[in-house]
């Protein structure tokens, strides 16, 4: 009896024990691909980035970091760069959030303007780049708009520090769409009831806002703004497209930088900025990991 | 009491006077957010002769000398003729472009195919595996999807370097395939399932590849979708990679190639662009709600 009721323990252990032969076969290909085409290169990455060349491989500790700071090219990029994404980044987070919270409220034909927002999404930079280009050349649309209406002067958008508000636009026009599904997905999950409580005791849309929506939101913000930082590097993929491989120097970004590196196949300096890039970027994901952990963990499960 | 009814009659005007707002407010925004695409489409429906005619103070150096260029842009919502000459163009005469655009669905859809197919398996591992190590690796995974290419082109320069790839489409197809994006969305979708599924499954002896096929594969049949759809967007839209990994232009994406569109080119520019935007509209015109599901989960890194 006793050893039978064992038994049966065991054979219902081996039936509910998830670690079966079967899980760690099926995660075998992409760990496997994932080791040899991502970590494995980047741990040697990090050793190029304290050696003087991969040939020689002696040991130079930080001069890399050094030249690389020093450098006056690297240093234009990361600030255009962090410029770029500082603009860029609040802008989606804010209009996005903005254009989720209009899609929520009563507003009709809320799935048409869906699908209009989204649709940016879909459509290749490379494609829409003609049609920029003939609203922001000097001799384009808006400067024709600015001049016979506002009697205004042309602004060279183009070639000059206006570029950067060109660029901003574009990254706009792509990315709000999808910021804006998953702040739609997150005001969805919020508890209705709560919201009707607050209105029923007298709270102002500022106020509900502020002291329940953000709070239940405060996972996808962090999320959007995560993903918007790392779109906002992708910018170049925008800036390259509008403006071939080289632009006016307010808009030379990391990536051109790293562009040239790459052809003069300078390994360390290669080396040196990927790890500073790698560094930022975790720093600023841990840093909104403990921000969002503070604003919003009481209401987490 | 009359008062208090004229102050609900306001409190409900004022309701619908900024509903109205609003809502012109949301058509004028969604309206400009699909202008660029339709301003691409009805603008390749013109002739070479009216692109050349509006736009050629932008486009064309050469042109300069003929006589009706306009000296200031002129922007055209429709044509004044509806011509399919640039379509006749860029499908007869110009190989070029199509060869491109052969180029970028031969970089594109192996991607796209394997890296779903191996996100489906493992997915599958990631959501049943328990246990400190498969914590540790499935961060690393989120830690590498939200790295930037500046960081990961760097090693896939050096394995294609290494492993002799550079210059072929493997430089560009390999790491693709095993880009973490869609095992870290599947796996979301996964873990979705309840536990007392496979428990049951087995109770009755169902194998586990069974088991995988029958009851977590159509479960999470949707997401598969989805994902196929956000990496087919992802990879139909590069330029990084191309850029550094293939030296050889001919071997270039359309993505990369229609930005270095010359002037005499430019009647064509249009149809092109519209040809290179078919494939992902399309998708998006048939699987919007597969999208927006995609979207929603790839939301929170917190799992």
């Amino acid at each position: 009896m006793k050893k039978n009721q064992k038994q049966g323990k065991q054979e219902y252990s081996r039936l509910t024990n998830p670690n079966t032969p079967f899980a760690v076969i099926s995660i075998i290909p992409s760990v496997a691909g994932v080791l040899v085409f991502f970590i494995i290169p980047f741990f040697i990455i990090i050793g190029y980035s304290f050696l003087d060349d991969p040939i020689n491989m002696n040991f130079v500790g930080i001069d890399n970091y050094k030249a690389l700071f020093a450098n006056t090219a690297f240093r234009r990029a990361a600030k255009n760069t962090l410029v770029l994404s500082a603009t860029g980044v609040p802008l989606a987070v804010v209009l996005s959030l903005g254009l989720a919270s209009l899609l929520d409220s009563r507003i009709p034909c809320k799935s048409l303007f869906r699908t209009f927002f989204l649709s940016p999404m879909m459509v290749p930079v490379a494609s829409i780049v003609l049609i920029w280009q003939v609203v922001f050349h000097y001799n384009g649309t808006l400067n024709s708009v600015i001049v016979d209406y506002f009697q205004g002067q042309p602004v060279d958008w183009m070639k000059s520090s206006k570029c950067m508000i060109v660029v901003v636009l574009l990254f706009l026009w792509k990315n709000l769409g999808y910021n804006m599904i998953l702040f739609l997905a997150a005001l969805g999950n919020i508890p209705n009831d709560l919201i009707e409580v607050a209105e029923l005791e007298g709270a102002g849309a500022l106020y509900r806002l502020i002291h329940i929506k953000l709070r239940y939101l405060s996972p996808t913000l962090l999320f959007v703004t995560i993903l918007s930082i790392i779109n906002s590097f992708k910018l170049f993929r925008e800036v390259y497209l509008l403006t071939g491989d080289y632009p006016f120097e307010d808009i030379y970004l990391l990536q051109h930088y790293m562009n040239n590196n790459f052809r003069n196949l300078d390994y360390q300096k290669l080396s040196a900025a990927a790890m500073i890039m790698s560094a930022v970027m975790v720093v600023i994901i841990g840093i909104l990991y403990i921000l969002e952990n503070k604003l919003g963990g009481d209401v987490e499960e | 009491m009359k008062k208090k009814k004229k102050r609900l009659t306001l409190q409900r005007l004022f309701r619908s006077v900024t509903l109205v707002l609003m809502t012109a407010f949301a058509a004028v925004s969604a309206v400009i957010f699909l202008l660029p695409t339709v301003l691409t489409f009805t603008n390749s429906l013109m002739s070479q002769a009216e692109i050349n005619a509006d736009y050629g103070v932008i486009f064309s150096s050469v042109t300069n000398n003929r006589t009706f260029i306009a000296e200031k842009v002129n922007l055209k919502f429709i044509p004044d003729i509806v011509s399919f000459s640039q379509y006749i163009t860029v499908l007869i005469k110009s190989p070029d472009y199509l060869l491109k655009f052969w180029n970028s669905v031969i970089l594109t859809v192996p991607i796209v195919i394997f890296q779903t197919a191996i996100a489906v398996l493992a997915s599958y591992g990631f959501a049943r595996l328990t246990g400190r190590l498969k914590e540790i690796i499935f961060f690393v995974y989120i830690i590498l999807m939200l790295m930037p290419y500046q960081v990961t082109l760097v090693p896939n320069y050096l394995v294609a370097d290494k492993l002799g790839l550079l210059d072929t489409i493997w430089s560009i197809i390999l790491p693709g395939i095993f880009s973490p994006f869609a095992v870290f969305l599947l796996t979301k979708a996964m873990k979705r399932i309840p536990k007392t599924y496979y428990e049951a499954a087995m109770l009755d002896g169902a194998g586990e590849l069974q088991i995988f096929a029958t009851i977590c594969y159509p479960l999470i049949r949707s997401a598969v979708f989805s994902v196929l759809m956000l990496v087919f967007i992802d990879y139909w839209n590069m330029v990084e990679q191309p850029l550094i990994l293939l030296s050889d232009e001919s071997l270039h994406p359309l993505s990369v190639f229609l930005s270095k569109i010359n002037s005499g080119d430019t009647g064509l520019a249009f149809a092109v662009a519209v040809i290179y935007m078919t494939p992902t509209l399309l998708m998006f015109l048939y699987g919007e709600e597969y999208l927006v599901e995609g979207i929603t989960y790839s939301g929170g890194i917190k799992g």
